[in-house]
């Protein structure tokens, strides 16, 4: 399945970016700086989505004592990180032309930071622990114990009054942009789902036959 | 929970208490080494008293939370060696309340001199009155959340390379909401502004953390068993 999600990845990545570029209107207010979004939102919606998927999956394992899904969780992590970094830093660009500035202290973005610390601090600690089981199962824990942060990002900009503008996309109402803005945005946002699905499980193979080494079916594929 | 289980809970905190006295010099380093990491910032930043007055509160604040994290080794570490841990997951009580009698320990040898030790270098920072009050109230809040969070730090790292600073990276994100109310709360406290928000949710962090934190320290604590 990885291939597909690849190709699936590339294909929706160029598409998103050509509208992105070439197709969407320039923005009344922010001129062109705005088009980093097609990159900023897609990353801190993974950011986020991917911690809750690593979570679910660290609990299942932690319950349930599964073996594979206690690797899928450790297979999320990377990938989440970077989108966290990804976010970080498109903001960063964005904020320089936009709000004269690289990093302000506000809600969002601080709460955004602490959650690449979690994902550091959730990597360090299974990478510590020698024991495999044990580390899956501990780094489990600290997923666990780290969830309450990302409803706090995900609601911070409509808890505090802060610099950083409210979600432009939403379920419930008409989006507040141009049609083809959002059609790049959500392109966009495929792609990093394609992306992130296939790197992960890509991670999560190599794991499983790291692991595996000793079995018979993985020497016989080695 | 039946009478065992408290007897229980009882000897495992006035245990760990006793520990506590005994060792003096132990809980003693942990408050001086909170006295002078707030001292050492008059030094760098210089000694006006308008920039004091302003950082003091996060300063102290910032402070408290390093020491609690530096005493977050002792929790564990020696009964994990000696086999003491072990026995306290065989015993049949809940695991969760005898590692929150633990955490209640820790911190009245740990958190409470800090509390009282407070507003004393508050003074230093030219805070007066209510931001004093205040300062000491938010602490004696915020530092079992400190203690109970940290617990499931020390708790992870049991018996890991590198402990002291692990710890360090798995709590230290997980200190700042309640390092932003506490320290909120003082700031807000010396510009005679409305502290009840602050403190309001400081205490409703501590009692989330008080009902939530004994269960992932235990499953924490019987996974470094295992």
């Amino acid at each position: 399945m990885v291939p597909v999600f690849a190709v699936l990845a590339v294909v929706l990545g160029i598409a998103g970016l050509y509208v992105g570029f070439f197709v969407a209107p320039t923005d009344f207010q922010q001129g062109e700086s705005y088009r980093i979004i097609f990159i900023h939102v897609p990353a801190a919606w993974m950011s986020m989505f991917i911690y809750m998927v690593m979570a679910f999956w660290a609990g299942v394992g932690l319950t349930f004592n599964t073996r594979l899904s206690s690797m899928m969780a450790r297979a999320l992590a990377p990938t989440g990180a970077l989108m966290t970094f990804l976010a970080l830093w498109t903001g960063a660009l964005w904020g320089k032309p936009t709000w004269g500035t690289w990093w302000v202290w506000d809600a969002r973005l601080t709460s955004e930071l602490i959650l690449l610390f979690l994902y550091i601090g959730y990597m360090s600690l299974a990478a510590a622990i020698d024991d495999v089981r044990r580390a899956d199962k501990a780094a489990a824990v600290f997923a666990l114990v780290g969830v309450v942060n990302v409803p706090i990002i995900y609601y911070s900009v409509q808890w505090w009054n802060t610099l950083h503008q409210g979600a432009s996309v939403s379920l419930t109402r008409a989006p507040s942009m141009a049609q083809s803005m959002l059609l790049g945005m959500l392109l966009m946002a495929l792609a990093f789902w394609m992306y992130s699905i296939a790197v992960s499980l890509m991670r999560v193979r190599a794991i499983i036959m790291e692991r595996e080494r000793a079995s018979a079916w993985a020497q016989e594929l080695a | 929970m039946n009478g065992g289980a408290w007897q229980a809970i009882r000897a495992v905190a006035w245990r760990d208490i006793l520990v506590a006295m005994r060792g003096r010099a132990d809980v003693l380093t942990t408050v001086i080494f909170f006295a002078i990491v707030v001292s050492l910032f008059p030094l760098g930043v210089g000694a006006d008293p308008g920039i004091l007055q302003t950082i003091g509160p996060g300063v102290v604040w910032v402070a408290a939370l390093l020491a609690s994290m530096l005493a977050l080794g002792r929790l564990f570490a020696g009964d994990f060696e000696d086999g003491t841990l072990e026995q306290l997951v065989l015993a049949g009580e809940p695991l969760a309340m005898l590692v929150l009698a633990k955490v209640t320990a820790h911190w009245l040898a740990t958190g409470l001199p800090l509390v009282i030790l407070s507003p004393l270098l508050g003074v230093q920072f030219g805070l007066t009155g209510d931001a004093l009050w205040v300062m000491m109230w938010s602490l004696a809040i915020g530092t079992p959340v400190l203690s109970l969070l940290g617990a499931i730090g020390a708790a992870l790292t049991l018996g890991v390379r590198g402990a002291g600073a692990l710890t360090a990276l798995l709590v230290l994100p997980l200190y700042v909401p309640v390092l932003i109310f506490g320290a909120g709360a003082v700031s807000a406290a010396a510009q005679n502004m409305q502290i009840s928000a602050h403190l309001s949710l400081l205490g409703a962090m501590m009692f989330t953390a008080v009902a939530l934190a004994p269960w992932a320290i235990a499953s924490a604590v019987r996974i470094a068993l295992e």
